[in-house]
């Protein structure tokens, strides 16, 4: 009955992606692409002040100006109530969100909207916002995380009161959250060996490389269109619905081809203000951040701070884990504490687990979900400390992370048993794996880490509509961001047992498909999937009621094979195989059209785990690092397009490599941010890396039909501690703080020089 | 929002009466990867732009009678790149001109624009002043040269008076035993601005020692230097470690650099010496191969 002993014809291969043609030839349409008759320009004045009351704004002036058709503030914004509110990536607070994209009382970052103008032309509506004239009062700012926390500190919200702890006073800290397996105190005494060590991380940006666009339309009466690049049109509309006080009936959101947003398109941020403009300008307004905005303005993922303590038998079984894990959240409360503290030490069977964190204000962006949001910050400190751990001990660190693996039934610190999953098996092929085993050079080293994330479902809705030719098209309503068209053609063209290339895959609107949750949590080729494939099967039900009406049989005597609906046994009758083509083109005699459907809310998503081995050659006078080889394996559940599995995971171990070697956020001394584009907020560049060697594990989820897990997201968890082992074990430097830059590295080579020689 | 002139004279005189005429706010366009940049960043406001372009002069690549080059200011990098000649004289100024970006900044790239650019951290220009190139200047009062290393006077600064501007360089004949070098440093491997560089070229005689030098560091101090002691303490010796170590210390002593988001001050001083080093290791290499 297993699915998994199936023979499938197409899941599993590598066909061309149904966007592929239009991606490569430019065709594609991506959000500055798209454009209407009579459309004017928007753009942003945007504080200059990292924390600041804004004491008043003058437009009048802007609004004087030939060409300006509209001008906004938050004075256009109705205020929003202070209660948490289940939307977009985890709970909404709108009182936050209407601030965040338009600020109020006060300019909490560097780069926080104040104000709009929409124009005839961009350089109309820039010279507008110079003539808006704000009336600023600076106030003390905070960037970094411990420093927020300390008494004194400059406090953002002096009404903030925060959750899961007491504190006297106004203060930055927005919540607490804490997570306890077993009893840590026995833990340690049952331990051998225990090590504490402090980490600290830097925030970093998504860096997807097509920077926030969108086009927004009110008519007359009061109904909306927007186009935009996002992760979640359904989520667009609920936030723009909730803050403009519009009924979800008026707007409709088209999502655009995206170019990336590995989480930092779930939010809003230009939507609700080029809908407002428009209303108020009785035009399409058109909106399109710079770099530099992108930079400024929109969600990084937290930096962190933590503290771990890990105790351990001298055999090598981890008795006991503490961790603090204190993330910053940028101006408004939402850092990834809750899910960082439990992803710490899920790949591991650890009875004594306590691990608490920390959700801080500061004066930056408010952070936005990046690829499983929160993990790799306290992996970062995990994976480091238990490279420590097995060098104390002497024993292989994969080996005692083999020691010490989760399996199925072992209870994760943070409350589940886990079901089939595959941690084991990576390390497994690790050991194995001839990357583990090959020559290393003078300064060069090696490192490993492991990594785990939840993964989600959620709300899906899927259409299947059966063309009178015998083609079929798939509606889904997830903007496509990593290949998952090709995974729902493909999955829809084995259940309807038709080519590939005759399923035609589309993401609709929102007034065009049922609800789905955003493109994130790893969840579209999981959860979409899994409506795609019900739709499908719902098709088939109705072919083989087809062909039952045509033979005259009933329908329970009809089954679907190879895409032809066949005489279930011979008692049924002897009738020739009807092929879908052949139903299809006989629907309007026997009922009318096929359209298969299916919506629910998909539960049972497989966590996924992975472990990396990455190599790197340390100069040991530049404190340059370079990355030899990286071999990233991962239990992908099934690889339904094998291609675009290894893409998330080469993808996704990438900008965990420059997360670990050289992206940081550089503030100068009034709180501004001093790189605001690529050139200095280094993400790699082609030539920085090697080809990453994925390595595809398949541990099929059971709660699939085809066994799908999520991938997208934990092959970003273990890079940062696999390159800090790796040149712990090439230079005898144990890197704490990220990112391990040159300078920073030099800075730490030097330090060990000086202390060796004094020794 | 206000309209800019562009303007693309044939003749040096054209040009240069155009740079007087337009009230100091005048820009030459050459390859344009860093003037065209700085125009869409609002770095910059020209009311007349001029490009040189179709200026013979400007365009021109000649090996000359004596081994030495011409090298019109708005030659792009990929040009020189292509011809084996000056890459086999001068490895050292043509990696360090091909480091300038990517393939297709390298089809527009120009010498005088990074020089003139006057980004301490140029990369051509540290292996320029090693490799003795000078810069051949028209203006109002006619034609002068210049050592390369006296045309920048500061972070976007240049010399050149109103009205003037490079029209080509001379890059000397290679001497004999000669050999230079280019290597900076930058955290990525690719599409970035040196940290450090430093432009080597030296010579040796037959039993190896070295007979001149010239080593020149950029993105350490305001402007290129040209680090005086670091060649007195090579020259005479084989590069023996004690040499090295005097050429490595002399480089940081010449180090005036900035903190900024690209390196500390310790950082470049540090590796200011270390390039030193090993750029005159490969410089000696080049030339003990003649
Ligand atoms: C993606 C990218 C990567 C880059 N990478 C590097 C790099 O790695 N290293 C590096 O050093 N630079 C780099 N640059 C900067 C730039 O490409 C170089 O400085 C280049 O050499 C400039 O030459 P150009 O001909 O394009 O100059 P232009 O942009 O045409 O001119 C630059 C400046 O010099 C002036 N100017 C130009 N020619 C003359 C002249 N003959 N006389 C007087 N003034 C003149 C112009 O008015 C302008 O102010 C990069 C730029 C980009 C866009």
């Amino acid at each position: 009955m297993s699915s998994d002993n199936r023979k499938y014809k197409w899941v599993g291969t590598r066909q061309i992606r149904p966007d592929g043609h239009d991606k490569v030839t430019g065709r594609a349409k991506f959000g500055s692409d798209f454009s209407l008759s009579g459309m004017i320009h928007g753009r942003v004045l945007r504080s200059p002040h990292a924390h600041a009351i804004i004491k008043s704004i003058d437009t009048s002036k802007a609004e004087a100006l030939p060409g300006v058709k509209a001008v906004i503030t938050s004075k256009d914004f109705q205020e929003q109530p202070a209660e948490l509110k289940a939307a977009g990536e985890g709970m909404i607070n709108y009182r936050d969100m209407t601030r965040n994209v338009m600020a109020r009382e006060k300019a909490l970052y560097d780069g926080h909207a104040v104000a709009a103008v929409a124009a005839s032309t961009v350089e109309v509506a820039e010279a507008a916002l110079e003539l808006i004239s704000v009336d600023y009062e600076v106030l003390p700012h905070v960037i970094d995380v411990d420093e927020a926390m300390k008494e004194g500190a400059p406090i953002l919200h002096e009404e903030m009161v925060p959750s899961g702890m007491e504190v006297n006073g106004p203060t930055n800290i927005a919540k607490f959250v804490e997570f306890n397996l077993g009893d840590t105190k026995k833990g340690f005494e049952e331990a051998e060996v225990v090590i504490e060590r402090s980490y600290k991380t830097e925030a970093v940006h998504q860096g997807y490389i097509e920077p926030h666009a969108v086009v927004a339309s009110v008519a007359e009466d009061g109904q909306a269109q927007i186009w935009c690049c996002t992760q979640g049109q359904f989520q667009v509309r609920a936030f723009v619905a909730q803050l403009l006080g519009m009924p979800a009936s008026s707007i409709r959101v088209t999502p655009s081809e995206i170019g990336g947003g590995f989480g930092g398109k779930t939010v809003v941020y230009l939507e609700p203000l080029a809908t407002l403009l428009s209303k108020k300008a009785g035009k399409p307004v058109k909106m399109i951040m710079t770099r530099e905005e992108v930079f400024r303005a929109s969600g990084p993922t937290s930096g962190g701070s933590m503290t771990y303590k890990i105790g351990a038998t001298k055999a090598g079984k981890i008795t006991a884990v503490e961790a603090t894990i204190k993330l910053l959240a940028g101006a408004f409360a939402g850092a990834p504490a809750g899910p960082a503290c439990m992803c710490a030490v899920a790949p591991y069977d650890i009875k004594n687990v306590y691990v608490n964190g920390y959700d801080v204000v500061v004066n930056r962006p408010k952070v936005a979900a990046y690829r499983a949001p929160g993990a790799p910050i306290s992996a970062f400190g995990a994976e480091s400390i238990i490279d420590e751990l097995a060098k104390e001990l002497g024993i292989d660190p994969l080996e005692l992370r083999k020691l010490n693996a989760a399996k199925k039934g072992t209870q994760a610190a943070y409350g589940p048993t886990f079901r089939e999953i595959g941690y084991e098996e990576t390390v497994d092929i690790a050991m194995k794996h001839d990357h583990y085993s090959a020559p290393l050079g003078p300064n060069q080293g090696r490192g490993v880490a492991s990594g785990f994330w939840f993964n989600i479902g959620g709300e899906s809705s899927a259409t299947v509509n059966i063309n009178e030719d015998g083609t079929a098209v798939v509606i889904s309503g997830n903007p496509d961001i990593g290949g998952s068209r090709a995974s729902l053609a493909l999955m829809a063209a084995e259940e309807l047992g038709i080519d590939y290339d005759k399923v035609r895959p589309i993401i609709g609107d929102t007034a065009s498909i049922g609800y789905n949750f955003l493109t994130g949590g790893s969840r579209v080729t999981f959860a979409t999937g899994l409506a795609v494939v019900e739709a499908a099967k719902d098709a088939v039900r109705q072919l083989c009621e087809r062909a039952a009406k045509i033979w005259e049989v009933d329908a329970e005597g009809v089954i679907w094979e190879n895409g032809h609906a066949k005489p279930a046994s011979t008692n049924v009758g002897d009738f020739e195989p009807l092929s879908l083509a052949n139903l299809a083109a006989q629907a309007p005699k026997t009922g009318g059209p096929i359209c298969g459907h299916n919506a629910q809310n998909v539960q049972g998503a497989g966590p996924g785990f992975a472990t990396h081995i990455c190599d790197v050659e340390v100069d040991p006078e530049t404190g340059s690092v370079s990355i030899l080889r990286y071999t990233a394996i991962q239990d992908v559940g099934r690889a339904i397009h094998p291609s675009y599995v290894e893409g998330q995971i080469q993808g996704g171990a990438a900008q965990g490599i420059g997360w670990a070697l050289n992206e940081e956020y550089i503030y100068n001394s009034k709180g501004q941010l001093d790189n605001p584009g690529f050139l200095d907020y280094r993400i790699p560049v082609a030539s920085d890396l090697p080809m990453i060697d994925a390595v595809m594990v398949e541990v099929p989820n059971d709660r699939h039909p085809y066994g799908v897990r999520g991938v997208g997201e934990v092959p970003i968890v273990p890079p940062m501690a696999a390159v800090a082992n790796a040149i712990e074990n090439a230079t005898g430097v144990r890197m704490s703080a990220l990112p391990m830059s040159p300078p920073r590295l030099l800075a730490a080579l030097d330090q060990a020089d000086i202390k060796e020689a004094a020794e | 929002m206000e309209s800019i002139e562009f303007q693309k004279p044939e003749t040096v005189d054209e040009a240069v009466k155009l740079l007087q005429g337009a009230d100091g706010n005048a820009k030459i366009l050459a390859g344009g990867t860093d003037l065209l940049v700085q125009l869409r960043a609002h770095m910059i406001d020209p009311s007349v732009i001029v490009d040189i372009k179709s200026i013979d002069e400007t365009r021109e690549l000649n090996k000359n009678a004596d081994g030495s080059y011409t090298i019109g200011a708005a030659v792009a990098g990929a040009e020189a790149h292509e011809r084996g000649d000056i890459t086999a004289d001068w490895p050292g100024v043509i990696e360090a001109w091909d480091l300038i970006g990517s393939t297709q900044i390298q089809g527009r790239a120009s010498l005088g624009g990074n020089l003139c650019n006057a980004s301490p951290a140029g990369d051509s220009v540290p292996a320029m002043v090693a490799a003795g190139m000078t810069a051949n200047i028209a203006g109002p009062d006619g034609r002068r040269t210049l050592p390369v290393e006296e045309v920048t006077a500061g972070p976007g600064k240049t010399n050149l008076k109103k009205g003037e501007f490079i029209v080509s360089f001379n890059l000397p004949a290679k001497p004999s035993n000669g050999g230079d070098a280019y290597l900076r440093l930058i955290p990525r491997t690719e599409m970035d601005i040196a940290v450090v560089g430093c432009g080597v070229a030296l010579t040796l005689d037959d039993s190896g020692t070295v007979t001149s030098a010239k080593v020149s560091l950029g993105a350490v101090a305001a402007t290129v230097l040209v680090v005086e002691d670091a060649a007195k303490a090579i020259i005479g010796s084989k590069l023996e470690p004690e040499a090295m170590s005097a050429l490595d210390a002399a480089c940081q002593a010449a180090c005036k650099p900035i903190d900024d988001k690209r390196g500390t001050v310790e950082y470049r001083t540090k590796v200011a010496g270390v390039l030193a080093r090993r750029a005159v290791s490969i410089a000696a290499e080049r030339a003990g191969k003649n």
